[in-house]
């Protein structure tokens, strides 16, 4: 309430001297909030607490897969559901699926997506567009508010019963049926469910919000085209999420229907088809990878104009690059689905529009290079995530390539090439720019500087890490081997160690991550409006570090000649 | 705050942003409309081009006959659900375009009336737009009394346009399936 009564003191021309007494307090402050900052932060919050449990489930299948056979699960079955013997090591089995499918959808819905698109974009849109604040921002709270429930119901899940006699559900995240409709009868499904339902509806108002901002709450003189690559980069996903999730939310409900109700929209005994849920699941899970992907463009487009310090090159190739991706993303869901008996012409059209997207990927990539080609570059901690995730990114950008090959993808389909291609281009890609966002504007959001020294060990033990885990996959694909089971031959023995080291050391990384960040929480460096000097262009650096309460009571006013 | 400097902005910019949002929400809705439309929409697309292998109906064939020799295999699945033994047809070789008739024969071993349904596709997936049943028992439910033992008959040719598809040049036999489930109206 207190904003938008500021708002409307805007509008109506009351003098701004009022504003801060109706700064709320104490808990009021984060639970009742509206404002877009502390929103964001609450967002990186929960995105940092959602990734510890997803990091730490992935860390018991790395654990399970470090050697052949059956390490751990029969015995983390043995201890949940008091089971012995053959029916620990069956009930085993399932809970591997069960973690699996957890951590994948813990990651999308409740890492990535609430850190890029809840945090940096709640925060910085507003700021870089010269905004008071977004444009609704009581729906903003409710947004904010629908994702913890979300987070709970899937958590729950593991703890009901899905298949008869196992609790949990093991579908994976993109819960096929029938496995996910008559293999799951137990309710485990139906939380998975209504979580998605609930996770969707908080993007869908969080999109409607941030477009709404940009479209409508830009500064006077800041159009479109000179608006920040990633203000560009949140106005073209949250137009993803605006298209994508409530395809996601019908295939859910008819899944929802098919498993309680008596419909048969996915079950052919009442005239369905299971392939209908994939064509819908893939209509949004296409999208979804790049509304994982594209704020990262944009946090990584500003942090190497920053510390190359020379404006971005090709700055509307960039920003047009995002929409070309964006459009073309939903015209390749089918790639996803080689195996599942598409005619010939299909799958050469699909093979062809998944091609396409490697176009404007490669001038953002080009751009990238560019930009840094003759600046004067300092190898400041964001500049090397920025980095980091140029390479990783374009490693799993090649092996996208490769596996667009309907030919290839009859050999790679569901095998670890394709875990290890996706990991690259989201656990890597993603979450590197995420680290690099949130390097890059610490200091902006909480005014303290971190040590260098803990940032940069940070970074390279990551990055030793995670590639330890993730590159050897390539070769454990291409030599066969599945995803999604428990066990595999002797064969795959060695790059599976070399996997699980690979967690280790990234395991390190994030006590190291979180050691970083409690130092500089306790030694207080200040940092100054602008730490990073004069590439740093954007509006949020024009602020106070960290910035007041609200911003821009009188609102810049972008000369035509600035740079963006 | 009504200065020079916010001069864009117009007298009322929350009536402004409530109808961006207005629209963006029908668009979200529209979404979803869009994900329940696209069922008829997929099943119509499947009976049109026979995709994944959906087969199609006819009262007869037109088109004659080729000296092109196909081989017609004859499959059957049962859901748990359903007492039945179902005996498919043995396979049959004849040249594109015969009109040819096969019994399976299906046995009701529970002890009351239980109504089946049959579901079927062919495979090559890419076969099921030339296949044609004139007439089929999974055209209509099937209910069987206790012990009782019927024969199932159908009635089919397979398109001579199929020789005219490259894509099915190496292709010597179609698979037709039927998978049995219990119906819901207990054999009543």
């Amino acid at each position: 309430m207190a904003n938008t009564a500021n708002l409307e003191a805007h509008a109506t021309g009351h003098d701004h001297a009022s504003h801060d007494h109706h700064t709320p307090t104490g808990w009021r402050r984060w639970v009742y909030s509206t404002n877009h900052k502390d929103i964001g932060i609450m967002y990186l919050v929960f995105s940092i607490v959602a990734g510890v449990i997803g990091g730490l489930l992935s860390g018991a299948m790395r654990l399970e897969l470090q050697e052949p056979g059956i390490q751990i699960f029969h015995g983390l079955a043995a201890m949940a559901y008091g089971l012995e013997g053959d029916s620990a090591i069956d009930a085993g089995k399932h809970m591997f699926n069960v973690f699996v499918s957890a951590h994948a959808l813990i990651m999308v819905f409740f890492t990535v997506m609430p850190a890029t698109m809840g945090g940096f974009a709640n925060y910085f849109a507003p700021l870089m567009v010269g905004a008071p604040d977004t444009a609704f921002p009581r729906i903003n709270n409710v947004a904010f508010w629908l994702l913890p429930p979300a987070l709970l119901l899937t958590v729950l899940s593991m703890f009901f019963e899905g298949p008869a006699g196992a609790l949990g559900f093991g579908g994976g995240w993109t819960a096929y049926p029938p496995l996910s409709t008559t293999g799951h009868p137990g309710p485990a499904t139906d939380f998975v469910i209504f979580s998605l339902h609930v996770a969707g509806v908080s993007s869908i108002l969080g999109a409607i919000n941030l477009i709404t901002t940009i479209l409508n709450m830009r500064a006077p003189g800041m159009t479109l085209h000179k608006m920040p690559l990633f203000a560009w980069s949140v106005l073209v996903t949250a137009f993803l999420l605006l298209l994508a999730l409530p395809v996601l939310a019908g295939a859910i409900t008819m899944m929802l229907t098919d498993r309680n109700f008596g419909t048969t929209f996915f079950s052919p005994e009442g005239g369905g088809d299971p392939v209908l849920y994939q064509h819908l699941f893939w209509f949004f899970g296409h999208p979804e990878v790049y509304i994982m992907i594209l704020p990262g463009f944009g946090i990584v487009s500003h942090i190497v104009a920053t510390f190359s310090r020379k404006p971005v090159f090709g700055y509307m190739a960039m920003a047009y690059a995002m929409v070309a991706i964006g459009f073309v993303g939903f015209v390749v869901w089918a790639h996803h689905m080689y195996t599942t008996g598409l005619s010939l012409d299909v799958q050469r059209y699909f093979v062809a529009a998944t091609m396409v997207i490697a176009v404007p990927t490669g001038v953002k990539i080009f751009s990238w290079i560019a930009t840094m080609w003759g600046g004067s570059i300092t190898f400041r901690i964001p500049m090397l995530w920025a980095i980091g995730f140029i390479f990783l990114f374009t490693v799993g950008g090649v092996t996208g390539v490769v596996l667009a090959n309907a030919g290839a993808d009859r050999a790679l389909h569901d095998t670890y090439y394709v875990v290890a291609h996706f990991h690259y281009v989201l656990s890597l890609g993603a979450v590197f720019s995420i680290f690099a966002g949130w390097y890059y504007w610490y200091p902006k959001m909480f005014g303290y500087m971190y040590s260098e020294f803990l940032g940069k060990l940070h970074f390279w033990v990551m990055f030793v890490g995670v590639n330890l885990i993730f590159f050897p996959q390539h070769f454990l694909g291409l030599a066969g081997m599945p995803r999604r089971y428990i066990d595999y031959p002797d064969a795959f023995a060695l790059w599976n160690r070399v996997s699980s080291i690979g967690y280790y050391v990234t395991f390190v990384a994030m006590l190291i991550f979180f050691y970083a960040t409690w130092e500089a929480s306790r030694k207080k460096r200040p940092a100054g409006d602008n730490p990073w000097g004069e590439g740093a262009t954007t509006l949020e650096w024009t602020l106070s570090s960290p910035p007041p309460f609200h911003q821009f009571s009188t609102l810049p006013k972008i000369d035509s000649k600035d740079a963006h | 705050m009504a200065d020079a400097t916010a001069p864009f902005q117009p007298a009322d910019p929350g009536h402004r942003n409530k109808r961006v949002g207005v629209i963006l929400a029908g668009v979200a809705a529209g979404m979803v409309g869009l994900a329940f439309a696209s069922v008829p929409l997929y099943q119509l697309f499947c009976q049109v081009t026979g995709y994944g292998g959906t087969t199609q109906v006819a009262s007869d064939n037109p088109k004659g006959v080729i000296a092109r020799e196909m081989k017609v295999r004859f499959d059957v699945n049962i859901d748990p659900a359903l007492d039945w033994t179902v005996v498919p047809a043995a396979p049959i070789t004849d040249r594109i375009g015969n009109v040819d008739t096969v019994n399976y024969i299906a046995t009701n071993h529970s002890d009351k009336p239980v109504t089946g349904q049959a579901i079927f596709n062919v495979v090559p997936d890419k076969a099921g737009v030339y296949f044609n049943k004139i007439e089929c028992f999974c055209f209509t439910e099937q209910t069987l009394q206790p012990g009782e033992t019927v024969e199932m008959p159908i009635v089919f040719f397979v398109d001579p346009d199929l020789d005219e598809n490259r894509e099915l040049d190496t292709i010597k036999e179609i698979t037709l399936s039927y998978t049995f489930y219990a119906s819901d109206n207990e054999g009543s």
